[in-house]
């Protein structure tokens, strides 16, 4: 049972309390009825599914009911870090080497 | 002759307290502290089953829980039933019931050891090949033989009497296995203040400590220094210790699994105790210190009782005091046997001969057993046994250059083996921590770490107390010092240690066609080395695929004593270095372990919570039939005396239609929706538009998912410009809140609006029927219900029997109707008001069943029911549900799928069957043809189907291909025995104008 940190309680909880919600930073189209076929297709089903880093999306469900963003490891299962949603996208390298 | 095998004063078995159970029906007594195991050895009993394919005799291999071969029933009292109890964890206490598995009629006598003479028929990879034809015999044949055969044991038949708990515990230092590592591990981390918990699985704290009196420690005996350390740690108030408790699995961030057994071991449990504890430990480090396990030797006849692992010889003696037989003969590869056989033969056992497969061995231990009379045969092999319930003797062979001369037969009732040891890292490997090969050590150790945990003493490949010890206070000290404590690292005199080496081996050499051989690697599997070969000659390449072609390592000991062998045998047939086939996955839990612990207090009434409407008490006295939905138990029918609910059905729906229904819809999911952009934000959600509804209107809300399908739907009440009131299906809100959080929180955060549950907040009392307002009318104040002030589908705020309502008038029946929703702390009294009201009405309370054919009658859908999550709006027949001019809403781009606009989707249409008194059944399949070939096209399904009173046959509705097309056309079900027929229709089969709606 993973521990999961929730950004905007900035407490570190049982996963029960938490539920996931499918991979982060995939904006739905401001005007949807503009895209082509293709490029709705790639919105609604294709995902990364990457081996190794994944942005994803968890909702602290059983708690403040925010839904957040996470950077989790696939093959580790293990979270790297949350942050709020809206947040850009983090740069891995970029932690790594301050963390350096 | 009773315990003819014990020794007296030996071991630490109460000598001075007797205990009696029964094996097969035969009293057997026991000592105080004895495992199944133990006493039976003491009694000379060493048959304790017949294996799993071969029905072969099988005793006791080991003294762990690692034992794959001495499972039995286990009997303590009516219903506590269980089968696969290992003998060797077993303590025995007066009146305790064991029997023998897999045997039939007797387990000296089994018929099913013909299964031994048909040894081709099970060779690996049986299980794919055997069963594969002909076709005809899987039921008859196959299956009925699979049935029998598979699973070792008697499942218990009774609900289980007993009860299981568990119990949450974090702490600093976590440290499994309570043998000198554990030990030592425990004190260093107990000494530096943390909060620490040592846990093993045996009765007695003291693991290998408790087998090897003879070691000296800080100058004490083993067992002296164990009483004082125990003590120590006891008495600091830091310091919890956990004996008969198995840690089960290893999860992420150091959570631990443990399985405390409170009860087996007791004549007399406490009254209320429970059975068993699961704990889950989230521990800051953990050290594992679970030593390692003796690997048997592969040779022919390996499994024949009186053959066993040379360490448990010697835990049976040190630690209970039995002798495993009279006359031994050790077969080794390793060490450590040797020492067994100077134990043995110092405690009176004819040690006949020690057979080493290495050419040379220590001059010391040759010395020794010379001086103690026993004969040493190095560089030698054993390529037999003979006995038919009991090994009477072994055949040896020299072995020189590779070559195997001829055997000669020695005598001996007991036959130890030694084929090294593995490092026991089950837990390690539950983190998806890597092994490594050792090729000093013979064996996979610990390499990269996953985990904030220390791996110490045998479990890392350390051999010998002493090092166990230093190892152990090591990883105990710095456990603590991660956990930023002071911590000094013990230092242990340790005196009379008997450290050693071995050899890691495959199959023993033989003289004898290797194909004949019957050398077990996997006990519990019935699996062979030939097996494993053969395995890999029809392909397997891989240690896993192997495993699972073989089964071997499948069973529930997890190839705790069978993997390594495994591996070596497979990696010689393929000519690979064993690091390059691999280890197979270990996975948690470590050892077998009971439902009732993981399922804990949740069972029965608590195994799920049960919503109740504050009107469910009423129902149930009214003698209501439930059902359940979703988590709520509704009201299914109100069964009067006499009636079936065939009856009670027709007579609730009958009042409907001509008189007046009561019905509790308090389950219904319910959100409030309020803000500026409240409207905004439904018509981004809601295929129907919102803008322009009127305060005081209500309107269908259909809801897509963003690939176009339909999700849920309810009806969408507006009581002011900023406050919707949304209703769900019951099963659906919590689903449409997080949903609608989901788009708000992330898509929209500029739109100002809030979202509340309030399911539980209202009671919701329908009062639906040609006399619906008559009956409310008078119960109203603050608003008139006339048809011109109150239409079908408004909504207002008013009084109904004097509790504040909000008042809608819909009709999910197709009759003039009315939801009353108060506040759900009044719903009873406003249930029982209408209820008095509607008296002169004949007015009637009907369930969920009638709710379900009124609205099918009128062809509303019920979402999950006629949709399956593949169903658009235009296949529902929704269209009109959608708001043509809105530039955009959740699901409308979908909606231009190819795939969605293109021809012969499955359509929701009405069937009327051609003979109106069947009623299909639900989920049947429908094809066009019925005299095509087999396997049929099916070309859609019955979703809904009900007997209709109102039209005194039966309906039905189906998603068909192309459905709408075919109106008119006679389609077909087969069902069992008859193929039925019927005709496709609209979905409206009462009233389909709506004229009732307009009184
Ligand atoms: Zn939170």
């Amino acid at each position: 049972m993973l521990l999961i940190h929730c950004p905007y309680c900035d407490d570190t909880l049982p996963e029960p309390e938490f539920a996931y919600a499918g991979e982060a930073h995939i904006a739905r189209p401001a005007d949807p009825m503009a895209l082509s076929d293709e490029e709705w297709k790639n919105f609604l089903f294709i995902r990364s599914n990457p081996r190794g880093t994944h942005y994803e999306r968890w909702r602290h469900i059983h708690g403040c009911g925010r839904f957040f963003n996470a950077i989790r490891d696939t093959v580790s299962d293990k979270f790297v870090m949350t942050y709020r949603a809206g947040e850009p996208r983090p740069n891995l390298d970029a932690l790594k080497e301050a963390a350096e | 002759m009773t315990q003819a095998f014990r020794i007296p004063g030996a071991g630490r078995v109460n000598h001075a307290k007797a205990v009696r159970f029964t094996f097969d029906g035969k009293i057997i007594e026991g000592r105080e502290g004895d495992t199944v195991a133990s006493a039976l050895l003491a009694n000379g009993v060493h048959l304790l089953g017949r294996s799993f394919k071969y029905h072969r005799p099988r005793g006791i291999v080991s003294a762990g829980s690692e034992e794959p071969n001495a499972l039995v029933g286990t009997s303590r009292g009516p219903g506590r039933f269980e089968p696969n109890t290992r003998a060797t964890m077993q303590e025995v206490w007066d009146g305790l019931t064991v029997e023998s598995q897999n045997k039939w009629p007797s387990l000296a006598f089994d018929v099913g050891a013909i299964n031994d003479r048909l040894y081709m028929l099970f060779s690996a990879g049986f299980y794919y090949k055997t069963f594969m034809w002909p076709r005809s015999f899987w039921d008859k044949v196959y299956e009925p033989f699979i049935r029998r055969a598979a699973g070792l044991g008697k499942s218990p038949t009774e609900p289980d009497p007993d009860h299981y708990t568990s119990r949450n515990l974090h702490c600093d230092v976590l440290v499994v296995g309570g043998g000198p590592a554990g030990l030592a591990a425990a004190l260093a981390a107990g000494r530096s203040g943390a909060q620490t918990v040592l846990v093993d699985e045996h009765a007695e704290l003291g693991g290998t400590l408790l087998s090897e009196p003879g070691v000296r420690i800080d100058g004490q005996g083993a067992w002296g220094w164990l009483e004082t350390t125990l003590a120590e740690l006891r008495a600091l108030p830091n310091v919890r210790l956990m004996s008969r408790t198995t840690a089960i699995g290893y999860y992420h961030q150091n959570m631990v699994g443990l399985c405390q057994k409170l009860t087996d071991h007791l004549a007399t449990p406490p009254e209320g105790a429970p059975r068993e504890r699961l704990w889950r430990v989230r521990a800051g480090q953990v050290v594992l210190a679970q030593g390692a396990i003796e690997k048997p030797l592969v040779f022919d006849g390996n499994d024949r009782p009186g053959v066993m692992l040379a360490g448990a010889a010697q835990t049976f003696f040190q630690r209970f005091g039995v002798k495993v037989g009279t006359r031994a003969v050790v077969v080794t590869s390793h060490d450590s046997a040797w020492h067994t056989a100077f134990d043995l033969a110092q405690a009176g056992v004819k040690v006949a001969a020690i057979v080493d497969i290495r050419p040379q061995v220590s001059a010391e231990l040759t010395a020794r057993a010379k001086a103690l009379g026993i004969e040493v045969l190095a560089s030698h092999t054993v390529t037999s046994t003979t006995g038919r319930l009991r090994v009477a003797s072994v055949h040896v062979n020299r072995v020189r250059n590779g070559h195997v001369d001829p055997w000669r037969s020695i005598d001996c009732d007991a036959l130890l083996m030694c084929g090294g040891w593995t490092p026991s890292l089950h837990l390690f490997s539950h983190t998806k921590g890597s092994l490594a090969w050792d090729a000093q050590a013979g064996a996979f150790l610990p390499d990269r770490k996953t985990e904030e945990c220390h791996i110490a003493g045998a479990g890392r490949g350390l051999w010998g107390i002493a090092a166990a010890l230093e190892d152990g206070a090591r990883a105990g000290a710095a456990a603590a010092k991660a956990l930023g404590r002071a911590a000094g690292v013990g230092s242990f005199a340790v005196e009379g240690d008997r450290t050693g080496d071995g050899v890691v081996v495959k199959e023993l050499p033989t003289d004898r066609d290797p194909g004949k051989a019957k050398a077990f690697i996997d006990f519990q599997n019935d699996v062979t080395a030939k097996d494993i070969r053969l395995a890999v000659r029809e392909g397997m390449r891989s240690i896993e695929h192997v495993k699972r072609y073989t089964t071997n390592g499948m069973a529930t000991d997890q190839g705790k004593l069978s993997n390594i062998n495994g591996l070596m045998v497979a990696a010689d047939a393929l000519g690979k270095p064993a690091p390059e086939v691999g280890l197979t996955t270990f996975r948690p839990p470590y050892t077998p372990t009971t439902f009732g612990a993981l399922a804990g207090l949740r069972r029965g009434r608590h195994f799920e919570v049960t919503r109740k409407t504050p009107i469910d008490a009423w129902a149930e006295a009214q003698g209501a039939v439930f059902e359940p939905v979703s988590l709520w138990r509704r009201a299914w029918y109100f069964p009067k005396a006499g009636e079936d609910m065939h009856a009670a059905v027709a007579r609730e729906c009958r009042a409907v239609r001509t008189s007046v229904g009561l019905f509790d819809a308090s389950t219904l999911g319910k959100i409030e929706v309020m803000g500026p952009d409240a409207a905004t934000f439904l018509e981004r959600m809601y295929t129907n538009p919102w803008a322009k509804l009127q305060p005081g209107r209500c309107r269908y809300g259909l809801l897509l998912g963003e690939d176009g399908f339909i999700r849920d739907d309810g009806v969408i009440g507006r009581l002011a410009v900023d406050k919707f009131h949304v209703t769900t299906t019951t099963g659906g809100a919590a689903r449409v809140l997080n949903m609608m959080e989901d788009y708000l929180q992330t898509e929209w955060p500029d739109l100002n609006v809030w979202l509340t549950s309030t399911t539980e907040q209202w009671a919701v009392v329908a009062v639906q029927g040609p006399n619906a307002r008559k009956v409310l009318e008078p119960l109203v104040e603050g608003l008139d219900l006339s048809d011109a002030a109150f239409p079908h589908m408004a909504v207002a705020e008013c009084t109904v029997a004097g509790f504040p309502a909000r008042l809608f008038r819909v009709s999910f029946t197709g009759e003039l109707g009315f939801e009353v929703n108060v506040p759900a702390r009044h719903g009873r009294a406003l249930w029982e008001a209408i209820w008095a009201a509607g008296q002169a009405h004949g007015i009637t309370p009907y369930g969920t069943e009638t709710m379900h054919v009124l609205r099918a009658e009128k062809g509303f859908i019920l979402v999950g029911q006629d949709t399956d999550g593949t169903v658009t709006p235009g296949d529902a027949g929704l269209d009109w549900a959608i708001g043509k001019q809105k530039p955009d809403f959740v699901g409308k781009r979908s909606l231009q799928r190819p795939d969605i606009v293109a021809k012969g989707r499955k359509q929701l249409v009405g069937l009327l069957t051609e003979d109106p008194s069947v009623v299909l059944e639900e989920g049947a399949q429908i094809v066009a043809d019925p005299n095509q070939p087999l396997p049929m096209t099916m070309i859609g399904h019955v979703t809904s189907s009900y007997w209709s009173e109102a039209l005194g046959r039966s309906i039905a509705m189906a998603l068909i291909e192309g459905g709408r097309d075919r109106q008119g056309e006679t389609l077909h079900i087969p069902m069992p025995g008859r193929t039925l027929r019927a005709k496709v229709t609209g979905t409206a089969f009462v009233d389909p104008e709506g004229q009732r709606l307009k009184v």
